[in-house]
């Protein structure tokens, strides 16, 4: 049985798709992107402001492993301090876009370099009081053919 | 323009300790008048706060119900420094004379563990485990190294300059000093900083006594004045704590831009400090705060790491007390601490950790969520 997946937020990437792609937004007057969507510039205070599609590739800009379980408020992951697994935390630059901050599938430092290719996937990270997963977005790396 | 002068030092010992955290901050408050011979009757204006531990104006109740405007101050990490910079900004505009500054804190064990809400994001960035100062602070010098050529071996010596630095501190939390080689060894917290590259939220409190310079001389034969006092936002294309995107174009840090300002009030450039205070919330935070406050340019920290010019004896001491690394930082209290470190430094009454060569001038420099840094200027 295929398990029912919920996103985390509603807004931060189309889901469901086979294709997932983060949302962002942007504003045509300073030419500048971010992410999530926000509805004012943060260079120009404009509220001229169109949603984009971000790109699903894009290279690793710095990393970094989370080696401790996080504080429960506020991280929702339930594996405990006995079945903590360090996941990757990165910055992945979209090229003519932005640098999202984003989960990364791989935790061996010695697999992550700055430069890297990378790619979007959705991964579930934890449940909810249904048992149903809540996936989020994160960056793996390009596994080339 | 009316001058400030620091004219009274007072602090509560760092660490873990059984008394309230605004228990700590009257024993600095009282310690700071006594330093300054003067009365809490004479303190025509406070500023204080605490990010964690109440709000600093009740502490009327036990320093004295005189009446006196007491201003309650909470901006993040720079607390403390705002305290300051609202004090030196009292004086100068000629609203008091004597005024107190003040912060303390207490923290609970543990990494902070701050709301997504009250940085203005979603509840899903604290949901997915990426509401974490430390992975901030892992990805900055991750990023840094590997532009300028820093090396784990660097952080690590920062490390063990300011444990050794902090045994040398009385009031210091972590007094023992580390091995570069148990530093390196340490649990990895976040990628390349282990565990004893961090600071720990902690205990603590101080206070400064500030005066109109004209009435210097009635506290104290060695008063040190404050040259400039600099609180900054960040711009656009900085890289700071709690940001789930970064602009493209990048810029400057808050701290460049509070340093520059910094500098320019006070008549004096970088190349003119005899000893400086920098945030060392890690290793790294030292070695990218050096460059980013105009003390060397980017890169070179790594010689002057190495070859040891940061060092109490070196050319450009810094974080003489320990720094947080040592110290544990209580929100409230960090940023005056540094100055508290400063005054003693250019009174020549900083004991086994004194810099030689009887230094003339100072620098102080805190940075915190989101994004903010306060910077000063000091000399004798």
């Amino acid at each position: 049985m295929v398990r029912e997946q919920v996103p985390v937020a509603d807004g931060l990437f189309t889901w469901p798709s086979d294709q997932p792609q983060l949302i962002g937004s942007h504003f045509p007057e300073s030419g500048v992107t971010t992410f999530p969507v926000q509805a004012s510039c943060p260079r120009t205070s404009s509220q001229v402001m169109h949603e984009v599609l971000l790109e699903r590739r894009g290279t690793l800009w710095s990393w970094t492993i989370q080696g401790f379980p996080p504080k429960s408020p506020p991280y929702a992951g339930k594996e405990g301090p006995l079945g903590f697994v360090p996941y990757g935390v990165g910055y992945v630059e979209l090229s003519g876009q932005v640098i999202v901050e984003t989960r990364l599938t791989e935790n061996d430092p010695a697999r992550l370099h700055i430069g890297m290719p990378m790619e979007l996937v959705i991964i579930p990270f934890t449940t909810d009081d249904q048992d149903r997963d809540i996936v989020t977005f994160a960056f793996a790396p390009v596994q080339e053919a | 323009m009316t001058d400030v002068a620091i004219v009274g030092i007072g602090i509560h010992p760092f660490g873990r300790h059984d008394s309230s955290g605004m228990e700590q901050g009257v024993v600095a408050a009282r310690s700071a008048l006594a330093d300054a011979g003067c009365a809490w009757s004479d303190v025509q204006y406070a500023f204080g706060g605490s990010a964690a531990a109440g709000n600093a104006d009740t502490m009327v109740s036990a320093l004295g119900l005189t009446g006196l405007p007491f201003i309650n101050v909470a901006n993040g990490c720079a607390t403390g420094g705002s305290a300051l910079i609202s004090g030196y900004n009292a004086i100068r505009a000629g609203a008091a004379d004597v005024v107190m500054a003040i912060g303390f804190d207490k923290h609970p064990r543990g990494a902070f563990d701050p709301d997504p809400a009250d940085f203005g994001l979603g509840k899903w960035y604290g949901d997915t485990g990426l509401m974490l100062t430390t992975q901030f602070f892992g990805l900055k010098i991750q990023r840094y190294m590997h532009q300028y050529g820093i090396t784990a071996n660097t952080l690590a010596k920062v490390a063990a300059k300011n444990f050794r630095n902090g045994s040398l501190n009385e009031n210091a939390w972590r007094r023992k000093p580390m091995s570069e080689e148990q530093i390196l060894n340490g649990a990895m917290l976040s990628n390349p900083l282990t565990q004893f590259m961090f600071c720990s939220p902690g205990e603590g409190g101080v206070a400064l006594v500030l005066a109109n310079a004209d009435r210097a001389r009635e506290f104290t034969d060695t008063p040190v004045y404050l040259r400039s006092a600099v609180l900054r936002s960040r711009p656009f294309g900085s890289f700071e704590v709690f940001n789930p995107w970064l602009a493209i174009e990048r810029g400057n840090s808050p701290t460049v831009a509070a340093a520059q300002a910094a500098f320019e009030m006070a008549g004096i450039g970088p190349g003119d400090i005899d000893v400086a205070q920098v945030q060392d919330t890690e290793s790294g935070a030292e070695v990218m705060h050096m460059s980013e406050c105009g003390l060397c340019a980017d890169g070179e920290q790594e010689d002057l790491i190495q070859s040891g010019e940061t060092e109490i004896t070196g050319r450009l001491p810094i974080n003489t007390d320990g720094g947080c690394i040592a110290n544990g930082e209580p929100i409230g209290a960090s940023g005056l601490r540094q100055v508290y470190e400063s005054v003693l430094q250019l009174r020549g009454r900083a004991g086994s950790r004194q810099v030689p060569g009887n230094p003339a001038t100072a620098f102080t420099h805190v940075y915190g969520a989101p994004g903010i840094s306060a910077c000063t200027v000091l000399s004798r």
